[in-house]
């Protein structure tokens, strides 16, 4: 349950993936783009911020570029993101 | 029943999510080969992810991990044995010590997770020259074994020849494969046909696995599925004469007769024996409408 140490990303920007940046920083910050904002954005976020949770994360900027990713891989390439992120260089 | 067991790329989302829509009986998720090195760490967290949510339901569930001669496999059994994967398959597996190695590491877990010991199975993947010499150790090498998997493309490079669309260079492996399954008591796969092109060519090769006496055959497209479920699952007409071999030995027992013949050809043990394997195969498939064994 380490914090953040470093900058990482995960996934890709192909169809139904999505590509998730991001480093330490204070308090909790997420910036999302996506095809499906309007219907699905806070859905979004609300993943993200449960995994970020989960990881125990408190302090970082997140940001997700969506190709039309479900939920499950959204999850995914963040919770690999913060695991990269915690790990030093 | 598993006859087609498909390869999926444990780190593409846009094929993984649709995994249980493309028709197969057992859907391998890939962190072998399919996966580069510095992803192996995404796939295991997407794979697990992906399981967990979609279920992938009517599709029995093998995770493909890397060989223990990488410094990857121990995580990718931490990160999969929790899902309860019907089957592992360990690549590369070429004495019966390969499979000790990793159903000690899968038991140490099942115990650290309270799973009663065995609950997740291994298909040994065997794709060295080695391999197919040991194949009856690998085979009879654990409890765990359910299946052994030949792996023809890696194979072939061991054995410096080339891969056919024919396969002769493979005949033999086939037979040997399939000689040691047998005597151990557990399934045999066959390798993919990799002319995703040729499905003429696939079929063929379908059907030459059938005849060796493989239980089925894994595919790396999804164009390929089809063509293996036909090739092994039992026609109509192999349904419709297991369906007569069982009346005929039902009538002769009646009748007090010890001999039986069926269409000019006696009727003995081995006869019986198919014939009850082909309308249990086809009953788990749904097969042979409402005739029932008397």
């Amino acid at each position: 349950m380490s914090s953040l140490v470093r900058k990482s990303a995960a996934g890709t920007m192909e169809s139904s993936d999505v590509f998730v940046e991001i480093e330490p920083a204070d308090g909790l910050e997420i910036e999302i783009e996506s095809v499906v904002q309007q219907q699905f954005g806070q859905a979004i976020e609300q993943a993200v911020r449960d995994v970020l949770c989960g990881q125990g994360v408190t302090g970082a900027r997140v940001r997700l570029t969506d190709r039309g990713a479900l939920e499950c891989v959204i999850r995914a390439r963040v919770e690999t993101a913060v695991r990269r992120g915690k790990e030093s260089a | 029943m598993r006859r087609s067991m498909l390869f999926l790329p444990g780190n593409t989302p846009n094929i993984l999510i649709n995994g249980d829509a493309l028709g197969a009986d057992a859907l391998i998720f890939d962190l072998e080969d399919a996966v580069s090195p510095d992803e192996k760490d995404a796939a295991r967290v997407l794979v697990r992810s992906a399981i967990k949510a979609l279920g992938y339901r009517g599709c029995e569930i093998i995770v493909r991990i890397n060989g223990i001669d990488t410094p990857y496999w121990q995580d990718d059994l931490r990160e999969m044995i929790p899902l309860r994967p019907s089957l592992i398959m360990p690549p590369k597996t070429s004495c019966a010590q390969d499979v000790r190695t990793v159903d000690e590491f899968i038991g140490r877990l099942e115990g650290e997770l309270g799973f009663e010991a065995g609950t997740v199975r291994l298909i040994p993947l065997i794709e060295t020259a080695l391999g197919v010499e040991n194949a009856y150790e690998i085979a009879s090498a654990s409890g765990r074994v359910a299946a052994i998997f030949l792996g023809g493309e890696d194979l072939t490079a061991d054995l410096r020849c080339k891969r056919t669309r024919e396969g002769a260079e493979i005949a033999y492996a086939r037979s040997r494969m399939v000689v040691a399954a047998r005597a151990a008591g557990v399934d045999v796969y066959d390798t993919p046909f990799t002319d995703v092109n040729d499905d003429e060519g696939l079929v063929l090769d379908a059907q030459t696995a059938k005849s060796f006496g493989f239980t089925g055959k894994a595919a790396i497209s999804p164009r390929h599925v089809p063509g293996i479920n036909e090739v092994f699952s039992p026609s109509m007409a192999e349904i419709d004469y297991a369906y007569e071999v069982l009346e005929a030995i039902r009538l002769a027992k009646e009748q007090g007769r010890g001999a039986v013949a069926l269409r000019g050809k006696m009727i003995d043990a081995p006869i019986v024996a198919r014939a009850r394997q082909t309308i249990e195969a086809a009953e788990q498939l749904g097969l042979g409408g409402n005739r029932h064994e008397k």
